[in-house]
């Protein structure tokens, strides 16, 4: 029984972690497989998230709407959203 | 694992074991498969596998609304809109092709077309609207097959378009708006921009008058700017401070009456007043607004314990009846049902909502959102959020064009691919 309990843990998809509040609506846009054909980048497993949602929030780096979102969070809100995509597998 | 614990313990002794309200028996059933109802029914089993989902959908297909503007004037194929549930089966989401004609609220039990009922720990309503056929004297089902809604995309959409491709040039084309709420804000707005490209373009002797119950919509800056550099002799847009608010209209004629006249249309769109799907009045889960008030961290209905109410039909303050919207919301109300169903408290939300529009087929604007909940309702984050910028250059409108439609097929992608 334990070791049945501990496969279906592990095999359990990332989602069962809780995700910070705001992450679970950026994938509206951003794909998690990178075979969607978009401009929009996969943000699974990147670790540059909190510096690029910084550069977007200070009008350094324009966005489309990014720009406007990114308003909505502050330093360590961001980091949090950050922290948790970067530690997810890359996208495919 | 059941058949483990079985083999140990004997049947009987294993539904002792388990109670009724334990996570692996837990019972979810989702009415309506948009995209809020899909998007809940895919992340519900994302949250916890164990759950046993039930996705209660009478059509075989669905029918996409964002991008069914792009349709009516042919820039792209009703096809193009149509999605089915296969890739909700075959993540084990029981798929049950009825309609919902009852809830209970007290003995939690959704009854079908056919007369099953299913029983539920926990319900998610996503019914999307309804159009209200009271509202407007003289629009009725009947008077939609004459003036068309297009308000619910399919063969709707096809009968608009057809009327548009019918109609000869130097015609007149008049839409009434609704007041809100409605679904999808900017959506006349975007209809009217696009017939009107379709008429510089293949009629440019018709002209396309927009009757209007409101003095304020949804990225009316932007709107209005395109207008007058694209439209200017095709597009009049007449508010309600100056007589846009038809108060009845008559099919047999295709008239559109305001309080201050009548325009004779050749072709006549009416987007009629709307409410929260019939389903959720018969589940006790609207208020006199006929929308559904609910909590703003788990989505759960204020009328009624257990029921959740995501996308369209529910009162979501400041957040739009968007598409976008629609899938945030569910995918929060997902996760909060699964911590529910474990007794855990869910967290503070913060949804998002982006939400492009087609002025003309290379010219995108948005308006996007950050949501978080304030006194019982779901307020704009103070500073974020916005109109993408009114003085943008040729390929600011390009790219917003592009990003509108890689959204759709993202979205498409998430919710039912």
């Amino acid at each position: 029984m334990r070791a049945i309990l501990v496969v279906l843990v592990l095999a359990a998809p990332a989602y069962a972690a809780d995700m910070p509040a705001g992450a679970s609506s950026c994938s509206g846009c951003h794909a998690e497989s990178t075979k969607a054909q978009s401009p929009v980048p996969p943000l699974r497993g990147r670790t540059d998230i909190a510096e690029a949602m910084r550069a977007f929030r200070s009008g350094d780096r324009p966005g489309t709407v990014m720009d406007r979102v990114a308003k909505g969070f502050s330093d360590s809100e961001t980091a949090a959203i950050a922290a948790w995509f970067a530690a997810q597998k890359a996208a495919r | 694992m059941k058949t483990t614990r079985r083999l140990f313990l004997g049947g009987a002794t294993a539904a002792l074991a388990l109670p009724a309200h334990a996570q692996s028996a837990a019972k979810v059933v989702v009415v309506g498969g948009g995209f809020a109802g899909a998007t809940a029914a895919r992340f519900l089993r994302r949250e916890n596998p164990k759950l046993h989902v039930t996705l209660v959908e009478p059509n075989a297909t669905f029918i996409a609304c964002p991008f069914s503007n792009e349709v009516l004037v042919g820039l792209r194929e009703l096809s193009a809109q149509q999605f089915r549930y296969d890739a909700l089966k075959r993540e084990g989401i029981q798929i049950v092709q009825q309609a919902a004609t009852a809830i209970d609220a007290d003995t939690r039990t959704v009854t079908l077309s056919d007369k099953t009922v299913l029983s539920y720990d926990r319900l998610i309503l996503a019914p999307g609207i309804d159009l209200d056929w009271k509202a407007l004297p003289g629009y009725d089902e009947a008077a939609a097959q004459r003036m068309p809604h297009a308000w619910k995309a399919g063969e709707q959409t096809t009968l608009l378009r057809r009327q548009l491709e019918a109609m000869q040039d130097g015609g007149t084309v008049v839409i009434s708006a609704p007041p809100n709420p409605f679904r999808c804000p900017p959506g006349p707005y975007e209809r009217a921009s696009l017939i009107a490209w379709y008429l510089k373009t293949k009629k440019p002797r018709s002209k396309l008058i927009v009757l209007d119950a409101k003095d304020q919509f949804s990225k009316q800056r932007l709107f209005t700017a395109a207008w007058k550099q694209l439209y200017p002799d095709n597009l009049e847009w007449v508010s309600l401070s100056q007589g846009g608010k038809v108060t009845s209209v008559d099919p047999s004629t295709n008239t559109f009456t305001t309080e201050f006249g009548a325009h004779k249309a050749d072709v006549g769109n009416v987007i009629p007043p709307q409410r929260a799907g019939r389903i959720a009045e018969l589940a006790g889960a609207t208020d006199r607004t006929g929308w559904c008030p609910i909590d703003p961290v788990t989505f759960e209905s204020r009328l009624h314990k257990n029921i959740h109410v995501v996308g369209d039909a529910a009162i979501a303050g400041a957040m739009p009846k968007s598409a976008f919207a629609a899938n945030a919301q569910a995918k929060i109300c997902a996760a909060a049902v699964a911590k529910l169903l474990r007794g855990e408290t869910p967290a503070e939300p913060r949804p998002i909502n982006t939400c492009y529009s087609l002025v003309a087929p290379d010219y995108g604007i948005s308006i996007a959102g950050v949501y978080h909940p304030v006194n019982g309702l779901l307020a704009d984050v103070e500073g974020a959020g916005g109109i993408s910028p009114v003085d943008a250059p040729a390929q600011t409108r390009k790219a917003e064009a592009d990003y509108a439609a890689a959204w759709f097929r993202t979205i498409t992608g998430e919710v039912f691919g």
